[in-house]
C-alpha cells in the first residue's frame, strides 16, 4: 500500500492530503505518525487535487511528516458469534484483555437501509415491568423508543431496569444486549457494567465504550459499530437484540464539532443541517424483517440540554424515533421513581402490540382514559395555585385528586418491582374507579361492565 | 470561434463529496440524467459551471473515486406511466421496492436499476375509438382493467395526434404498439414523463366540491375541496402521519398517491400491511387497489428524497388526466426542503433563511401549483388534491418551510402538542386552523347534507370561540365564579370537543364518520344546548343542567355502527330528564 507524505493542512479533526492517486469517497485511512502510532480516519471529500480526511482519534502527533495510507475500502467491522460477552472500545478494539475477535464476517458499518417492502410489522409486546411504559407507552419488538432525560436524572436506572426485566411473555427466544457508550463518564460506565455483571447480562451482551476522555470524533462511529453488530446478531444469528445507546447528546456534540471544523454553514444552534439525516441513519437501523428470526429494538438515551424538549437533539430524535419516554425533573424532585412523565411520552407502535391477542382487550381504552384524566387533573394544579381548592367544582376536585393518586400509585414503583401487564391494567382500573363512572367517556360500556372494579366485585359475589 | 462538432456524452469524475459529485470532459444540460462510475449509479445534473458538471447522485457514493467514468444519457429524470402503477410501492426515483427485494434482498444496495413498470406483463386492452377516428394529444384510446380501477390509455400529451390508421384490442405489454396513426406515429400503453414538468391541462376549474374524509373536524369544520391544497404542520408526535393515513384511507377520491418523504420505514410497512385489508367505505373494494406508494425513508439517499415528491405528483397528474379525483399526501414536505438545503449547501450556494436555499419558496409554490381541479386535454374533469405535512423544528411555526407553505395553501390544519399530550385526537387546534374553501363549499353542504348544516357549523365554532374566552377567566377565578349562562356554554363546548371533535383513528367504527352521522351528532349536541337554555330560562341551576345523565352516553355513539336507534333513545331520555327538571 502506497504511503503519502503530502499532508498540507491540519484543522481540528481534518487532515488535507495532496497529490494522491484517485482515492475513494468514504474510504478508510491510516495515518502513521513519526513514532509509529497508527491513527484511523475516513475520507470526507476527494478530488484530483486534495483529499480531506477526518481522523477518529486525536490529531496530536500528526504533522506534515506523517505518512498517509489509503486502504482502498470503506470502514468494515469484523463480527462473529464470540463477540457476546466482550467489551470493546468505541472504535471496536477489545479492551477487556481478552483475545482478538475471530471474524466470521466483515460488514460495512454504514449499514444499508432495510427495504420497507421487506420489513415486518413490529407487534410483539415487550413487557418491561414498568407501568408507565407497559400500560401507557408500550414498547414492541423492533421499535426505536428513546429516553429523553436531563442531567442528573435517573435515566440510567430506568434503562437498566428495562434491560433487566424486558421479556416477551410466553416466548423463550434467545436475546442479546448491545450497549454503546458515547462520551459518558467512567463512573457511569462502571455503573452499567456492575449491573450487567451482577445480573449475568454481560454474557449475552456486547459492550462498546467511548468514554468522556476518549476522542470525540470516535463517537461518530461507535453507534454504527454497535448497530452493525446488532444487525449481525439479529438478522444472521436470529437473536432478539436490545440496543442501548447512551448518550446521544454527546454524539451530536461530536457532529457539531466536525461540522465546525469543516466550516460548514451551520443549522439550528450550530448543529449541522444534515443532522436529521445523520441521526436517521442510526435510528432507522431498528426493526424486524419478514421471514427472518431476530429483531433489533433500540433504546437511545439522551440528555436534553436545559431540559428543553425543543432543543435540536431531542427534537430531531423525536421526529425519527417511534415515540419517546420522557424523564421529568419535577417528578424526580417529588421523590417519585421512575420519574416518567407520561404526558409528553408516547409510543407510536403501541397500537400494534396491544389489545386482544397481545395484552388485553381493554388496554387501549384504559390507557387513553388514564391519560385524559391525568392531563385534566394536572391542568387543574395550575388553577389551584391561583384560586385555591375551594373555587373548584366537585368534578374538578376529583380529577385533581386523581392526578396525585396516579403519580403515587401508577407512576411510582420500585427499582426492582416487575409488574405484569395484568397488574398494571388492574391498577389502572383501580385508579379510574375513584372517578364517577360517567366520567369515563373514553371507554365503551361493555368494557366498563367487564373490567370496572364495581362490576367485578358484583360478579364475584 | 470554433464550432463544437461533437456532443460529448462521456466524461470523468473530478470530485466526490457525499451526494454531490463533479464531472468534467462531457457536455450536459440541466437536469440530464447521468450514470456515475463503474457501478453506473444514477444522478442528475444540477449545476453547470464552465467545464464542471455538478451532479446530485441518487445512491450512496462511498468508494467512488475521481477518474471513474461518467455518462450522460441526455434524458431528463422521468417516470414510467401506464398500467401497473396501482398497488406499487416505489422509492424516490420510481424503482419498485418489491422488485428490489427480489434483486438484492432485504437491504437496499446500490447500483441496481429496475424499471417502474413491468415490461413483461400483458394487459387486456379494450379500444374505445376505432380506425378512421381522429384523436388529439391526451385523448383516450381505450381502457385496461388494472385493479378494480379502470386505467384509461391515452395519447401522450406530447404526441400531436391525427387520424387512426389501426387500433387493436387484445393482450399487450406496455411496449407493444396498440395504435398507429395515419402519419406513422406508433402509440403504446407506456408514457414517459419528466417529473419536473407539470402535465398539461386545458383549463383550471374552481374547487367547489369537498373532499370528504370521514374525519369530523376536517369535513365538519375545516374542509378541503377536491383539487385543493392543505398543510398539516405540527411538532413530532402530534398526528401528521396518522391524519395523512386517515385521509389516504377514507377520503372519497378515486386514486391515492402517498409519499413517505424522508420519514420512517415502519410507517410505510404499516400502510403496506394495513391497506390491503381495508375496504373503501363506498365501493367495498380493497383500498390498496387505488393506491400508489412512494417510500424514500429518512435513511435512504437524500437526493432521491428530493426527487420523490416530483415522482409522486407526476403519477397523480397522470391519473387526473384520465378523469379521476386523485389525492396526494406528502409526509413530510419539511424533509424534502431539508434535502434541498443539504444539496444546496454542498453546492456552496448562498444560503437564505435558516440555511435553506433562496429558491425554497419558489419550489414549494411550483409544487402546490400542480394541484387543482381541471378540465383535461381530453375534456374529462379530474383533480389532484395535495395535502402536505410540515415538520417545523421545535414545533415552531414561524420557521421558513411552514411560513412559505402557509402563503400558498388554502387549508391550514394546525396540530397542537398541548392537545396530543392530552390524547385529544386528532390534535388539530380548532382556533388556529382555517379553511379558505368554506364559502365555495357552502352550496354543496346545503344541497348534499342539509340546509341546517352551515348554520350549525357556525354555531359550533361560535361556542368554541366563546369557550376560549371564558377559559381565560376561569384560569383566574375558577369555573364556579362564572355566570350560570356561561357555565352552560362551557359544558356545551366540552361536549363539542369530546363528542364531535375527538375521533379515534384506531377504533374500527370511529375511524370513519359519514357526513350524515357528523350532522346527526352535531344536531344532538345542539339539541342538548337548546334544552339547557330553555331549562335555565325557567329557573334550573347549572348544576342540574350539567348533571343530566343521558348526555353522558353521547360519546358512545361514536363507537356504534348503526347508531340511529341509540341516538334517538339518548335524545328521548334527554327530553325526559329536562321535563322532570321543569316539573320539580
Ligand atoms: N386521530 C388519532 N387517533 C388516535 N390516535 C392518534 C390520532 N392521531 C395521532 N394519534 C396518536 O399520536 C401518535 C403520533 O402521531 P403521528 O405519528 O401521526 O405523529 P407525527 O405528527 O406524524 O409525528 P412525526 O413528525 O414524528 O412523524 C400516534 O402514534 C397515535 O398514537
Ligand atoms: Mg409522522
Amino acid at each position: 500500500m502506497k504511503e503519502y507524505r503530502t499532508i498540507t493542512q491540519i484543522a481540528g479533526p481534518l487532515v488535507f492530503v495532496e497529490k494522491t492517486e484517485p482515492v475513494g469517497y468514504s474510504e478508510l485511512v491510516n495515518i502513521v505518525t513519526a513514532d509509529g502510532t497508527v491513527k484511523r480516519g475516513q475520507v470526507l471529500d476527494t478530488s484530483d487535487d486534495v483529499v480531506v480526511v477526518q481522523v477518529f482519534e486525536t490529531t496530536a502527533g500528526i504533522g506534515r511528516d506523517s505518512g498517509v495510507r489509503f486502504t482502498g475500502e470503506t470502514i468494515k467491522m469484523p463480527v462473529g458469534k464470540d463477540m457476546l460477552g466482550r467489551i470493546l472500545s468505541g472504535g471496536g478494539q477489545p479492551i477487556d484483555g481478552g483475545p482478538e475477535i475471530v471474524p466470521e464476517k466483515r460488514l460495512e458499518i454504514t449499514g444499508a437501509a432495510i427495504n420497507p417492502y421487506a420489513r415486518g410489522s413490529p407487534e410483539d409486546f415487550i413487557q418491561t415491568g414498568i407501568s408507565t411504559i407497559d400500560g401507557t407507552n408500550t414498547l414492541v419488538r423492533g421499535q426505536k423508543l428513546p429516553i429523553f432525560s436531563g442531567s442528573g436524572l435517573p435515566h440510567n436506572d430506568v434503562a437498566l431496569q428495562i434491560a433487566r426485566q424486558a421479556k416477551v411473555p410466553g416466548s423463550e427466544e434467545q436475546f442479546a444486549v448491545v450497549f454503546a457508550a458515547m462520551g459518558i463518564t467512567r463512573e457511569e460506565a462502571n455503573y452499567f457494567m456492575a449491573d450487567f455483571e451482577k445480573t449475568g447480562a454481560l454474557e449475552r451482551s456486547v459492550v462498546f465504550l467511548n468514554l468522556a476522555d476518549d476522542p470525540a470524533v470516535e463517537r461518530t462511529i461507535t453507534p454504527r459499530l454497535a448497530l452493525t453488530t446488532a444487525e449481525y446478531l439479529a438478522f444472521e444469528l436470529g437473536y432478539h437484540v436490545l440496543v442501548i445507546l447512551t448518550d446521544m447528546t454527546n454524539y451530536c456534540e461530536a457532529l457539531r464539532q466536525i461540522g465546525a471544523a469543516r466550516e460548514e454553514v451551520p443549522g439550528r444552534r450550530g448543529y449541522p443541517g444534515y443532522m436529521y439525516t445523520d441521526l436517521a441513519s442510526i435510528y432507522e437501523r431498528a426493526g424486524i424483517i419478514k421471514g427472518v428470526k431476530g429483531s433489533v429494538t433500540q433504546i437511545p438515551i439522551l440528555t436534553m440540554p436545559g431540559d428543553d424538549i425543543t432543543h435540536p437533539i431531542p427534537d430531531l430524535t423525536g421526529y425519527i424515533t417511534e415515540g419517546q419516554i420522557v424523564v421529568n425533573r419535577e417528578l424526580h424532585r417529588k421523590g417519585i421513581y421512575p420519574p416518567i412523565n407520561v404526558l409528553p411520552s408516547l409510543s407510536r407502535l403501541m397500537n400494534l402490540g396491544i389489545g386482544e391477542g397481545h395484552t388485553r382487550e381493554d388496554h387501549k381504552k384504559v390507557s387513553d382514559q388514564l391519560y385524559a384524566a391525568y392531563a385534566e387533573g394536572n391542568d387543574l394544579r395550575g388553577l389551584v395555585a391561583i384560586v385555591g381548592k375551594d373555587a373548584l367544582s366537585e368534578r374538578d376536585r376529583m380529577f385533581l385528586e386523581f392526578a396525585d393518586l396516579f403519580e403515587d400509585r401508577f407512576v411510582r414503583q420500585g427499582l426492582y418491582e416487575d409488574r405484569s401487564i395484568e397488574e398494571t391494567l388492574d391498577l389502572g382500573w383501580e385508579l379510574l374507579a375513584t372517578l364517577p363512572e360517567e366520567q369515563l367517556v373514553r371507554i365503551d360500556r361493555e368494557l366498563i361492565q367487564k373490567y370496572h372494579p364495581n362490576y367485578r366485585k358484583k360478579a364475584q359475589g | 470561434m470554433k464550432k463544437r462538432t461533437e456532443y460529448r456524452t462521456q466524461g470523468v469524475l473530478k470530485r466526490i463529496s457525499g451526494p454531490v459529485v463533479t464531472a468534467v470532459g462531457l457536455d450536459a444540460h440541466m437536469y440530464d440524467v447521468v450514470k456515475i462510475g463503474h457501478e453506473e449509479l444514477m444522478g442528475e445534473v444540477i449545476k453547470i459551471q464552465g467545464e464542471d458538471i455538478i451532479i446530485q447522485v441518487y445512491e450512496d457514493t462511498a468508494g467512488i473515486r475521481p477518474g471513474e467514468p461518467v455518462e450522460n444519457t441526455g434524458l431528463s429524470l422521468a417516470v414510467e406511466l401506464g398500467p401497473g402503477l396501482l398497488t406499487s410501492i416505489y422509492d424516490g426515483i420510481q424503482r419498485p421496492l418489491e422488485v428490489l427485494v427480489d434483486k438484492m434482498g432485504d437491504f437496499i444496495e446500490r447500483g441496481v436499476s429496475a424499471p417502474g413498470l413491468s415490461h413483461e406483463k400483458k394487459w387486456e386492452f379494450v379500444p374505445t375509438v376505432g380506425a378512421g377516428d381522429v384523436v388529439e394529444a391526451g385523448d383516450i384510446l381505450g381502457t385496461v382493467q388494472e385493479t378494480n380501477i379502470v386505467h384509461k390509455v391515452m395519447v401522450p400529451p406530447n404526441v400531436k395526434g391525427g387520424k387512426i390508421k389501426k387500433i387493436s384490442g387484445g393482450s399487450f405489454t406496455i411496449d407493444e404498439i396498440i395504435c398507429t396513426l395515419e402519419d406513422g406515429t406508433e402509440i403504446t400503453m407506456l408514457q414517459r414523463w419528466p417529473v419536473r414538468v407539470p402535465r398539461p391541462t386545458k383549463e383550471k376549474l374552481n374547487p367547489d366540491i369537498p373532499l370528504i374524509t370521514g374525519q369530523r373536524i376536517l369535513d365538519g369544520l375545516f374542509p378541503i375541496a377536491k383539487g385543493g391544497t392543505a398543510a398539516i404542520p405540527g411538532p413530532f408526535g402530534s398526528g401528521k402521519t396518522v391524519t395523512q393515513q386517515q385521509l389516504a384511507k377514507w377520503s372519497d377520491s378515486e386514486i391515492v398517491v402517498y409519499i413517505g418523504c424522508g420519514e420512517r420505514g415502519n410507517e410505510m410497512t404499516e400502510v403496506l400491511t394495513e391497506f390491503p385489508e381495508l375496504e373503501d367505505p363506498k365501493t367495498g373494494k380493497p383500498l390498496m387497489e387505488r393506491t400508489v406508494l412512494i417510500a424514500n425513508t429518512s435513511n435512504m439517499p437524500v437526493a432521491a428524497r428530493e426527487a420523490s415528491v416530483y415522482t409522486g405528483i407526476t403519477i397523480a397528474e397522470y391519473f387526473r388526466d384520465m378523469g379521476y379525483d386523485v389525492s396526494l399526501m406528502a409526509d413530510s414536505t419539511s424533509r424534502w426542503a431539508e434535502a434541498m438545503r443539504e444539496i444546496s449547501s454542498r453546492l456552496e450556494e448562498m444560503p437564505g433563511e435558516e440555511g435553506y436555499p433562496a429558491y425554497l419558496a419558489a419550489r414549494l409554490s411550483e409544487f402546490y401549483e400542480r394541484a387543482g381541479r381541471v378540465v383535461n386535454l381530453n375534456g374529462t374533469e379530474g383533480s389532484v388534491s395535495v395535502i402536505g405535512a410540515v415538520s417545523p423544528p421545535g414545533g415552531d411555526f414561524s420557521e421558513p418551510v411552514t411560513q412559505n407553505t402557509l402563503r400558498i395553501v388554502k387549508v391550514f390544519w394546525a396540530l397542537d402538542a398541548k392537545l396530543s399530550q392530552r390524547r385529544h385526537f386528532p390534535a388539530i387546534n380548532w382556533l388556529d386552523s382555517y379553511s379558505l374553501y368554506l364559502d365555495a363549499l357552502d352550496d354543496w353542504y346545503d344541497r348534499e347534507v342539509s340546509p341546517e348544516w352551515n348554520p350549525l357549523r357556525a354555531w359550533a365554532m361560535g361556542v368554541l370561540q366563546k369557550e376560549a374566552e371564558l377559559q381565560e377567566i376561569v384560569q383566574l377565578v375558577g369555573s364556579d365564579a362564572l355566570p350560570d349562562e356561561e357555565q352552560i356554554t362551557i359544558e356545551v363546548a366540552r361536549m363539542i370537543r369530546e363528542v364531535f371533535l375527538q375521533q379515534n383513528a384506531y377504533d374500527p367504527v370511529d375511524t370513519y364518520c359519514s357526513m350524515s352521522k357528523q350532522y346527526d351528532m352535531m344536531k344532538a349536541i345542539r339539541y342538548y344546548a337548546d334544552l339547557a337554555r330553555a331549562a335555565q330560562a325557567s329557573g334550573a341551576t347549572p348544576q342540574q343542567i350539567v348533571s343530566v345523565r343521558s348526555k353522558n352516553d353521547l360519546p358512545q355513539i361514536k363507537f356504534i355502527k348503526d347508531y340511529e336507534p341509540a341516538l334517538a333513545k339518548i335524545q328521548e331520555e334527554m327530553a325526559a330528564e329536562f321535563d322532570a327538571m321543569r316539573a320539580a
